[in-house]
């Protein structure tokens, strides 16, 4: 027998005579969809993030663009990310050089750029996370990894109320990431330190 | 099942004990190293209090807890099922699936597949199940450099050291030993330390980015384990804070993924569990700062998933002791540990220490040797650890079912032996209590030759002048 079909008779073995297990789900499951969007989920998701000492700035649509401008400034007048799909309309109309990942950037590349901005899919309020799944404005899962800045803006209708409304939103089959902060560790005597591997500095723009 | 290899075998020697100690020599050494007991006490404090607080603020964790509970009690019952539904949606979505009975057979797998890329170094991100394989050792026997990428793994590696704690794996180490350990050996590794390296952790973080970003952004081949495993999409699941996690999962052209085949789950749906568990109970984070999912091979990287037995379905088959393949690897039982608090996690002999280890470990290994028969004793039965579990784990009471089978004593075997004779008869209980109270003042506080084991932790109780059925016969039930 090959080692497939020893591990599933070892298993078949085991458990024979198991009786069957009901799961009980008595926890809050996804909250239907007329209680998302609400100014209570907004202030929860800016409050939540700011706890893992990302910048986060709450604008209209249409200041989307000056505080780009400002966050982007801040990390000195350079080269920045923008992955396809991305509002052109979010973009200061001048003062930075943008950069497509067509044809794709090397590690190197994404090494040398000043940082990436990004939209997202989902935001979890009562975790401060925000959940990239490659789609439109987000790119490769490399784009928001390599550069040590990354600022994502948030829509007020990708903001849900908890993880279970995460993920009956989200897509298997497309490579996601949880961002809950900027990268950090607990390694050191378990205090939480920002800045290792990933962007050091997480900017989250969400738009009222 | 004896052969079952987690790691640190019985013979190899490692942080001055031997497997041939149990964990009494093993725990009196480590209580004696006073910056040791320091540093857990602290770090195991902080842990405990930031655990409390966003566990507290969940109203559902109860409710959360016994579905977690369920959901992996569901899936181990149907495992073989869902291990046939997962390789076929890996498949499916382009991946490789492998099986690996054990440890040996895993590693000449892995092995296998970095060779046949042709490169000689790989990057690895924490995984419980590559160091119970000794997978490091196998890779490097073959030519092979395998570098942690874990900011305490890469201490403990660069220390040459062993992980003590499964979270925290360096927990052991303060920051001033941390910087010491970066100073002396990060230049063997490859970048070195900067000169001007101070203990605060802000900047041993830096020194950890700078030495590993070039070999993040040139390596081809990456190993890592998984938190979770979806068997109804082939999804695979990776916790993580640093984001030496992404990078490995993300930028190399291979990716091999050791799993253990209890770390299934059966449905998408399941994560919005698990991913509430998980994090507030292992980090005491509402969210780790990073959680990586993907399905097959995804954004043109080849993906190679092993799926390793290594002895669990031997635990499987034990109907007390299979709740302990529930574990989803948090350690929260170890940080609420008083025995773990002032031992330490290297006098476990185990890469899983603490309650879980202690019922874990001799389960996967057996108890053929006197440090696995000792681990079920490594616990004073508190059962905080049961409270604190995310997924339910009654550790107590598989410690009482593990000690149970383990060899006795000749001396403790005798004691029950005579025990047992003198309860059988009532007559003989009596004329024995009648002894007992007649030679009272001769018993020593601390008993003689092989019965002194047993009083070196316990007071002789004292011996009453007469029994209680003695005292209402005199006395007519008091009224004399």
């Amino acid at each position: 027998m090959n080692a497939r079909d020893v591990i599933l008779a070892r298993v078949r073995a085991a458990t024979e005579g198991a009786p069957p297990v009901e799961i009980p789900r008595d926890y809050r499951g996804p909250a239907p969809a007329s209680q998302t969007a609400s100014p209570e989920l907004a202030e929860l998701v800016a409050d939540r993030i700011r706890h893992y000492k990302a910048d986060v700035h709450v604008v209209d649509e249409a200041g989307v663009a000056a505080v780009v401008a400002e966050a982007l400034a801040g990390r000195g007048a350079g080269r920045f990310v923008v992955p396809e799909g991305f509002p052109r309309e979010w973009l200061p109309p001048e003062g930075f050089e943008w950069v497509g990942d067509e044809p794709e950037l090397t590690a190197s590349d994404l090494d040398a750029v000043d940082g990436i901005v990004t939209t997202c899919a989902v935001a979890v309020a009562e975790t401060g996370t925000i959940v990239l799944d490659a789609g439109p404005g987000q790119g490769r899962r490399a784009l928001t990894l390599v550069p040590d800045f990354h600022l994502c803006v948030v829509r007020p209708e990708q903001v849900v109320a908890g993880v279970p409304d995460a993920v009956a939103r989200l897509d298997p089959a497309r490579p996601l990431t949880w961002i809950s902060g900027p990268s950090a560790t607990s390694d050191i005597e378990l205090n939480r330190v920002e800045g290792v591997h990933g962007p050091r500095t997480l900017v989250v723009v969400l738009v009222r | 099942m004896t052969s079952t290899f987690l790691g640190m075998p019985g013979t190899v020697s490692m942080m001055g004990y031997s497997g041939k100690e149990g964990f009494p020599d093993n725990a009196a050494k480590a209580v004696r190293n006073s910056q040791l007991r320091f540093n857990l006490r602290k770090a195991t404090g902080t842990i405990r209090e930031r655990r409390a607080s966003v566990v507290a603020e969940l109203p559902d964790w109860q409710g959360l807890r016994q579905a977690g509970k369920a959901i992996k009690d569901h899936t181990l019952r149907d495992l073989d099922a869902y291990l046939v539904q997962l390789e076929e949606a890996v498949t499916e979505a382009g991946g490789h699936v492998h099986w690996a009975r054990d440890a040996a057979e895993a590693n000449r797998i892995v092995t296998g597949l970095v060779k046949a890329t042709g490169e000689t170094q790989v990057v690895k991100v924490k995984s419980m199940a590559t160091q119970e394989i000794g997978l490091n050792e196998a890779l490097h026997d073959a030519g092979i450099t395998a570098y942690e990428t874990d900011l305490a793994e890469l201490i403990v590696q660069l220390g040459d050291d062993w992980p003590s704690h499964i979270l925290v794996p360096a927990i052991h180490r303060n920051r001033s030993e941390i910087r010491e350990i970066f100073v002396r050996h990060m230049a063997e590794w490859g970048r070195p330390a900067p000169e001007t390296l101070t203990d605060d952790p802000a900047a041993l973080a830096e020194a950890a980015r700078l030495h590993l970003r070039e070999r993040f952004l040139s390596t081809k081949v990456a190993i890592s384990g998984a938190n979770f495993m979806i068997a109804e999409t082939g999804t695979l699941v990776v916790l993580e804070s640093e984001g030496n996690g992404r990078m490995c999962l993300t930028l190399p052209e291979t990716l091999i993924s050791v799993v253990g085949i209890e770390k299934l789950l059966p449905t998408w749906r399941d994560l919005e569990v698990f991913l509430q568990l998980l994090p507030r109970s292992s980090t005491g984070e509402r969210m780790n700062p990073y959680t990586s999912m993907w399905t097959g091979a995804t954004e043109g990287q080849e993906f190679h998933l092993v799926l390793l037995d290594n002895g669990r379905t031997d635990v499987l088959a034990d109907k007390v002791g299979r709740q302990a393949l529930r574990c989803i690897r948090c350690s929260a039982c170890l940080n609420v540990c008083p025995v773990y608090e002032r031992a330490g996690g290297h006098a476990y002999g185990s890469v899983y220490p603490g309650p879980i280890g202690a019922i874990l470990t001799p389960q996967l290994r057996g108890m053929g040797t006197e440090l696995d028969r000792s681990l079920p004793f490594a616990s004073s039965l508190c059962g905080a650890c049961y409270e604190v579990c995310p997924v339910a784990i009654d550790i107590p009471t598989v410690l009482v079912e593990l000690r149970a089978r383990a060899r006795h004593g000749v001396a403790e075997r005798a004691g029950m032996a005579a025990a047992g004779w003198v309860f059988k008869r009532s007559g003989r209980l009596a004329r024995a209590q009648r002894m007992g109270g007649r030679m009272r003042r001769l018993v020593p506080k601390r008993l003689p030759g092989p019965l002194g084991g047993w009083t070196d932790t316990r007071d002789v109780p004292a011996i009453p002048k007469e029994s209680f059925r003695d005292w209402w016969t005199r006395t007519d039930g008091g009224n004399r």
